[in-house]
């Protein structure tokens, strides 16, 4: 697996190349599958964009993260997973919990606070949970969600599960404690974990190289003794790829592995940002390699798509999500009566 | 249940976790040094021997990451006794207890419960000084979304985990580091105990001791030398923290009408002020003097033996205590 | 103005980036606001032309206030919700409800600015005048006001003046909680208790020893606990309390007290003449009754016969810390409440009546203040309306006198050998022959005669 190591890029400039792209990898994904790929990144997308809306009138409240500019990152990763793993996520995890299946309708309603949300409404934007597709969440602590998922994995290794725990977190997470200690105790352990670092070159307000004396979060990775790949996280097949390769190598070593994706947010941290820390023409830069539109014009000029079908899959798109957002405004709250509930397991202690 | 054989409380311990690991593969000790060294209080001593090192876990100094892995583990499946080597320690594990297992089954609607046992040394008396003689179970006891028990007895040393295992919520179990040296008899098959009520450990009649763990012998102790003196006074060990057992200390009150908290937190903010104002919102009528607390002098602990002894409660204290509310 | 966070209210608009007639895209900028935190830039979440701009630039709106308004292009059908013209941003009907604050309530009068005579009588009724709004001119609040506010319901009011502490002494005897309940389930008066606890606090086993030793017990007072579960009683329910208190009382006042009883005849020709000029410029509300006259006799004859005003207690007399006439008024649906007119010497006769008519309405209506019921040095019994000629009462205890009035009326008098008809009226006192003798006694009802001879010095 050594080749995969590609430590080229200078720590600040976008990788330009993905280390699979050029070569005939097996299985590479039909038309069909691409579409598909397609169809989901547009979906987080248009969520977003939605989800944004609301916020500015008042119906989502609290904190609000959005994925736009990350989409490929989840959907790629998300193709490498299977029913029997685990995913540990952020608060920037709209986007994985829609892959993963979550219906719009009930991530819209948990936005929106309602009774029928993915977690009763009770968590909001920054807590999705789905118990039935092994959906863990959602994390308002940076690094918090580390250690659960090396436990989740440690749980699984000691049961023989053969599922792979994927964690998601940031490059900011990457100076917390929790994150050095959980690699220590993964590599440690022999923890089936899939490390994977969005590294969208911001935490928060504070960029890369003000945050880390050293840049390369990959080759820190590596110094846990585990095996660590950077990826063009803007190209969707780029991170599929990469997921898939990492996810079987986990799966038959049953060791951690680690994924930097290269990626980049459009919009401000959190939706109450005014974002003054970034030059408007990095953005710009970066639009130009956006997920969505490099596929679909790679689709295009491949004969894979028509105009109209990309219009009809947009249309189709908006009209699901325009259905959620009208069936999370008719959704009923909690009654105000069952305040106590879920502070403790029912039954008798 | 068999004879009765002398034992300690360390040995209790001991052979509760023994028991469970036997009982339910799903159950495995991890912490600091609790497997080669055979812990830092010898509680998991020979373990390793017995049950491996998949099942008796030495971690790194990483309270956050094994805490936080303790927690994954039981959304998981497992059925984990995650002992941090003492409480002063666990403040740096605090984000995973508080923010992830007291939260979780919450924030997710009810979905995901975390069924995990920390257990945890604490109290001073041993001249460690400041950053080591913490006694955090009060503020603990805090929080919603865990359960915080204090065994001072052999019985619930060897009890209460059971019982802590089986809850599908994070039990937090206080272990005063003082007790592990405590003798007493024991059947060797003791079973669990409940983890919901106080225990009368004295009944009395003119007034009310209540403590709970490494205080509770210096409330037997006060409450012998105030029979000495015609004062029969009831002692009531909490057991546990929270939920704390409202019912049986209101029921004490209401016999005696006089009542002395003794608590080894800092005075101010402490469980024994929690303590003191449900006496007052639920037997107010029948409270014949105000209610006293013994607690630990607002300091961090000092080093030097005749500091430390000053700042912590001791049984003159409490005599002195239980003395003017019949005075 | 869109919504950008938890805490944020209101924005200000601080630059336009477009212009009527612009084509904006869905996702374009098009202005900036600043907030509290920073400068935001905003965007449009529709597609059209920008018709026009409502909020200018420098203004501060709340959050939800529609910014500009913009016209989706022809050519496409907007199947959105959204009416024409489309309003940027959507702003939700709750945040456009800050906009609008509640008024201010206005209308209290600062305490300061009340005048003597107000701030006097809410002194003495115990009113805060800053929580009074004011109803009179310019919102001055006026006595009306004031009584007004002294008159808050609450449950039914107690049934006897029981006295809990001894009248007249400042401090109140800490008691604790157990000791107080108990003392009310026995029925040991803990004004005669002695505390034995630290700060002299009384306590369970002082409360104990007390019945065991056989003090005298006042009659069993509600407890405390009860209060609010008197209001629910219903009326005939609390009337029978109120019976059975008044019952124990008089029992106990006549098992305890020596009664001595003396009565005097007063011609009233001087009081009638003196009403009838005043009456005459007076309005009909304000017109004097008889009554007035006779309560203020009363009251002033007790500044020369003082050793009538006060309490027995701890077997000697204890003077009254003023002179405050408890007035027995009977009550709809049976039963008997002796409210006091405070400091009864110092009012004018016209005050007199105001607070007599004041005390008869709120005793009837059941809202009276527990001071009232409390404070009386001396009850006056007026039975007058009722058409006795005279009343010979019983003392409420710890009182030592009661003054009787009988009816008013028009008798056969001699006066120097001459046969005449004159109004007369029939006083009478009832006093405990251990605190005075009949020779006090018949010096305090001629005094109260001398004073009605001179009602303009009343």
């Amino acid at each position: 697996m050594s080749e995969a190591r590609t430590r080229g890029t200078a720590p600040g400039r976008p990788s330009a190349q993905s280390p699979a792209r050029g070569r005939a990898a097996a299985g590479s994904p039909d038309a069909a599958h691409r579409r598909e790929l397609l169809r989901q990144m547009m979906l987080i997308r248009r969520f977003e964009e939605k989800t944004a809306e609301l916020y500015s009138g008042g119906e989502i409240r609290g904190f609000l993260h959005l994925y736009i500019g990350e989409e490929a990152v989840a959907v790629g990763i998300n193709q490498a997973l299977t029913g029997d793993d685990n995913i540990v996520a952020t608060y920037r995890e709209h986007g994985y919990a829609l892959v993963r299946g979550i219906s719009a309708d009930a991530v819209m309603a948990e936005l929106f606070g309602k009774a029928t949300g993915c977690s009763g409404g009770r968590g909001g934007s920054m807590h999705l949970f789905d118990s039935s597709r092994r959906f863990y969440g959602g994390y308002a602590i940076v690094g918090g969600g580390l250690p659960l998922a090396a436990g989740l994995a440690l749980a699984g290794k000691m049961r023989g599960d053969p599922g792979v725990t994927a964690c998601i977190f940031g490059d900011g997470a990457v100076a917390e404690g929790e994150f050095h200690e959980t690699m220590n105790l993964a590599a440690l352990w022999d923890l089936p974990v899939l490390f994977c670092c969005e590294n969208n070159r911001y935490a928060m307000g504070t960029a890369l190289e003000r945050e880390h004396a050293q840049t390369d979060l990959a080759l820190r990775a590596e110094s846990y003794g585990m095996t660590a790949w950077p990826v063009d996280g803007m190209d969707v097949l780029a991170v599929e790829q990469a997921a898939r390769r990492a996810a079987e190598a986990v799966r038959a070593g049953g060791r951690p592995h680690f994924l930097e994706l290269r990626t980049y947010r459009y919009r401000a941290h959190s939706m109450y940002d005014p974002d003054r820390y970034r030059d408007k023409a990095e953005i710009e830069e970066w639009k130009k390699r956006d997920p969505i539109t490099t596929l679909a014009d790679r689709m295009r000029a491949a004969g894979e798509i028509t105009d109209d079908e990309f219009a009809s899959i947009d249309d189709k798109l908006a009209g699901e999500i325009a259905e959620s957002v009208a069936a999370a405004r008719a959704a009923p709250w909690e009654p105000a009566e069952d305040l106590e509930k879920f502070v403790y397991s029912p039954g008798p202690s | 249940m068999s004879t009765p054989q002398p034992t300690t409380y360390r040995e209790a311990m001991r052979a509760a976790i023994r028991d469970a690991l036997q009982r339910d593969d799903r159950v495995f000790l991890m912490g600091e040094d609790v497997g080669r060294y055979g812990g830092s209080y010898a509680v998991s001593l020979g373990l390793l021997e017995e049950f491996g090192p998949e099942r008796i876990r030495d971690t790194p100094l990483s309270e956050s990451a094994f805490v936080g892995a303790g927690i994954g583990a039981a959304l998981g499946g497992m059925r984990p006794i995650v002992e941090i080597m003492t409480v002063n320690f666990s403040l740096l594990a605090l984000d995973q207890i508080i923010n992830n297992a007291a939260s979780l089954l919450h924030m997710s609607g009810g979905q995901f419960s975390v069924p995990l046992v920390i257990r945890m040394a604490t109290g001073a008396g041993r001249q460690l000084a400041a950053q080591h003689s913490h006694s955090l179970e009060g503020w603990y006891a805090h929080i919603p979304g865990i359960k915080i028990l204090a065994p001072a007895t052999l019985e619930d040393a060897r009890g209460m985990l059971w019982t802590a295992l089986e809850d599908p919520d994070p039990v937090l179990i206080f272990e005063h580091a003082s007790l592990y040296n405590l003798e007493g008899t024991l059947a060797p098959d003791a079973g669990p105990v409940d983890i919901s009520r106080a225990a009368v450990r004295r009944a009395g009649a003119d007034m009310t001791v209540i403590a709970y763990g490494g205080t509770v012998g210096k409330a037997l102790s006060a409450a012998g030398e105030l029979a000495a003196a015609g004062i029969d006074a009831e002692v009531v060990d909490l057991r546990t923290l929270r939920p704390l057992d409202d019912a049986t200390i209101i029921a004490s009150i209401r016999k005696t009408h006089r009542v002395v908290l003794v608590d080894e937190g800092w005075r101010s903010g402490s469980l024994a002020a929690e303590v003191s104002a449900r006496i007052t919102e639920q037997a107010f009528y029948d409270l014949d003097a105000p209610v006293e607390r013994v607690c630990t002098a607002e300091v961090p602990i000092p080093y030097p033996r005749h500091l430390e002894d000053a700042a912590l409660p001791q049984v003159p204290g409490i005599v002195a205590a239980a003395r003017r509310t019949v005075a | 103005m869109p919504s950008l966070g938890a805490d944020m209210d209101e924005g200000t608009l601080t630059e336009w980036l477009v212009k009527p007639g612009d084509k904006v895209h869905k996702g374009d900028i098009i202005a900036v606001i600043d907030t509290a935190k920073s400068a935001i830039e905003i965007e449009s979440f529709h597609t059209g032309i920008v018709d026009r701009l409502i909020v200018p630039v420098g203004e501060t709106v709340p959050v939800g206030t529609v910014l500009a308004t913009i016209t989706p292009p022809e050519a496409e059908a907007v199947t959105t919700a959204a009416a024409q013209p489309v309003t940027v941003p959507a702003g939700p009907v709750t945040a456009a409800a800050k906009a609008e604050a509640p008024p201010k309530v206005t209308g209290e009068q600062p305490a300061e600015a009340a005048s003597p005579l107000i701030r006097q009588l809410a002194r003495r009724l115990g009113v805060d005048l800053t929580a009074v709004r004011g109803t009179g001119r310019a919102g001055e609040i006026t006595q009306a006001d004031v009584r007004r506010a002294a008159a808050a319901p609450r449950p039914a009011p107690a049934p006897a003046p029981v006295t809990r502490e001894k009248p007249g002494v400042a401090a109140r005897q800490p008691v604790t909680p157990l000791a107080r309940r108990l003392a009310a389930e026995l029925g040991v008066d803990l004004a005669a208790v002695t505390g034995t606890g630290p700060g002299g606090a009384v306590r369970e086993g002082d409360v104990r020893r007390a019945t065991a030793a056989g003090q005298p017990t006042a009659p069993a007072a509600p407890l405390p606990r009860q209060a609010p579960e008197r209001a629910a009683r219903t009326a005939a329910e609390r009337a029978l309390a109120m019976r059975q208190a008044i019952g124990r009382l008089m029992a106990r006042s006549k098992r305890e007290i020596p009664h001595y009883y003396l009565s005097n005849t007063v011609d009233l020709t001087a009081v009638m003449n003196w009403l009838h000029e005043r009456n005459r410029e007076l309005p009909v509300s304000g017109r004097l009754v008889p009554a007035a006259l006779l309560l203020k006799a009363t009251a002033l004859a007790l500044r020369r016969v003082p050793e009538l005003n006060g309490y027995w207690q701890d077997d000697h007399f204890n003077p009254g810390d003023g002179i405050h006439l408890g007035v027995a008024i009977s009550l709809r649906g049976g039963g008997l409440v002796t409210p006091a007119i405070h400091a009864a010497d110092s009012l004018t006769v016209a005050e007199l009546m105001g607070s007599l008519k004041d005390l008869v309405t709120r005793a009837r209506a059941g809202r009276l203040r527990r001071a009232e019921l409390t404070e009386a040095t001396i009850t006056v019994t007026n039975l007058g309306d009722q058409g006795v000629e005279a009343v010979f009462g019983v003392i409420y205890p710890p009182q030592v006198a009661l003054v009787g009035v009988g009816r008013p009326a028009e008798r056969p008098f001699a006066t120097s050998g001459l046969v005449g008809a004159r109004p007369v009226v029939v006083t009478t006192l009832s006093a405990d022959h251990r605190a005075t003798d009949g020779f006090t006694g018949a010096r305090y009802l001629t005094t109260m005669a001398d004073l009605l001879q001179r009602p303009e010095e009343l």
